[in-house]
């Protein structure tokens, strides 16, 4: 018998594996990401994931301080059980069928990322998907990853309410249904984006 | 069993967000320095698919599977909500790498700290509400 008869049925189900271990291609990943949109749109909802800050306001007691938490809580029931999943689904991904290699990013933005004292993807112990240096719990009691951490997660509950949307809500669901409020919204996504990575981050993690 | 469907699709948003790289902090930084396509192809291709599929849903009624209306109500235009808010949450997105879907994803992956980054958010959205009627929209 010949080896490649023998390899054969050996080699597909690791050719599957590999299909779905990744990293997956943009256009496969965006596709995806709009059917999941779509989903939602037929069980007549919209794919918005911010709006659950708000409901875990709600559930805290948030109603006793503004009517803006004055909200029944139940009909988000559904997209807690989204972001519940998207928290399984993260789960899965990662643990039992990893990613074969860290994240290949360009060379220029590692050099960049050097630059100013965070490692690359393929230093991290994530295999690339947060930096060590921001995120590993032993580093958290510093100033700049206090700035990091709590600003940065304070800005996005925030800022994503006041724009009334995050990524999901506006920079797909509002752009696919083409409004013109989540293209400006968008807009300004990239110029704090740009103002931070380019200016605020390379001051930040020298603190 | 309803609920179970929005589970499920959550999982599949939460796979595909790990296995296109979406939640890597590293990825965003890469974009917002223009230094690949990969970020923008995503975005781009979720946008083109889903706004060829919204134009046809509205162009052939398409219903909810319980004949209600899709939820695509158009969004009141003004500037200073979605500019002021966008640019703070763009501030918020480069500096932790994740938006609000990640967030949760890189919780199921085990990176214990984007809790904080959660729980930050929270606060945010509630510090949000106290301000609102002070704020322009």
């Amino acid at each position: 018998m010949s080896p490649a008869v023998l390899v054969h049925p050996v080699n597909r189900p690791q050719r599957m594996y590999d299909l779905i271990a990744g990293p997956w291609h943009w256009a496969v990943s965006g596709f995806l990401i709009a059917q999941v949109m779509f989903a939602l749109l037929y069980a007549g909802k919209s794919f918005g994931v911010s709006a659950n800050l708000r409901t875990m306001c709600t559930i805290a007691g948030a109603e006793k301080y503004s009517d803006f938490f004055r909200i029944d809580w139940r009909e988000q029931r559904w997209n807690l059980l989204f972001i519940a999943g998207a928290v399984i689904g993260g789960f899965i991904a990662y643990h039992l069928v990893p990613n074969p290699e860290p994240v290949q990013i360009s060379e220029a933005t590692i050099t960049h990322l050097r630059s100013i004292g965070i490692e690359s993807p393929a230093a991290t112990s994530t295999g690339g998907f947060v930096p060590d240096s921001l995120f590993a719990p032993e580093n958290f009691l510093t100033l700049r990853n206090l700035i990091a951490l709590v600003l940065g997660g304070f800005l996005i509950g925030f800022g994503t309410r006041w724009a009334g949307g995050c990524t999901s809500g506006h920079a797909i669901s509002g752009l696919s249904n083409l409004q013109l409020p989540s293209l400006i919204a968008v807009i300004g996504f990239f110029i704090g984006g740009l103002l931070m990575s380019w200016v605020l981050l390379p001051i930040i993690v020298q603190l | 069993m309803r609920y179970l469907y929005y589970l499920f699709v959550g999982i599949a948003f939460g796979f595909v967000m790990t296995k296109s790289e979406a939640v890597s902090w590293y990825r965003i930084q890469e974009m917002f320095r223009f230094e690949s396509f990969h970020m923008y192809g995503i975005i781009g291709t979720a946008v083109v698919v889903g706004a060829i599929g919204v134009a046809l849903l509205k162009r052939f009624d398409v219903h909810a599977y319980d004949g209600g209306e899709l939820s695509l109500k158009d969004k009141n235009l003004s500037v200073p909500r979605y500019l002021f808010g966008g640019i703070i949450f763009g501030l918020g997105w480069a500096l932790t790498g994740a938006c609000p879907g990640p967030m949760f994803t890189l919780l199921g992956q085990g990176v214990w700290m984007i809790g904080v980054v959660i729980l930050s958010s929270v606060a945010g959205t509630f510090v949000y509400g106290l301000l609102r009627d002070r704020l322009p929209h």
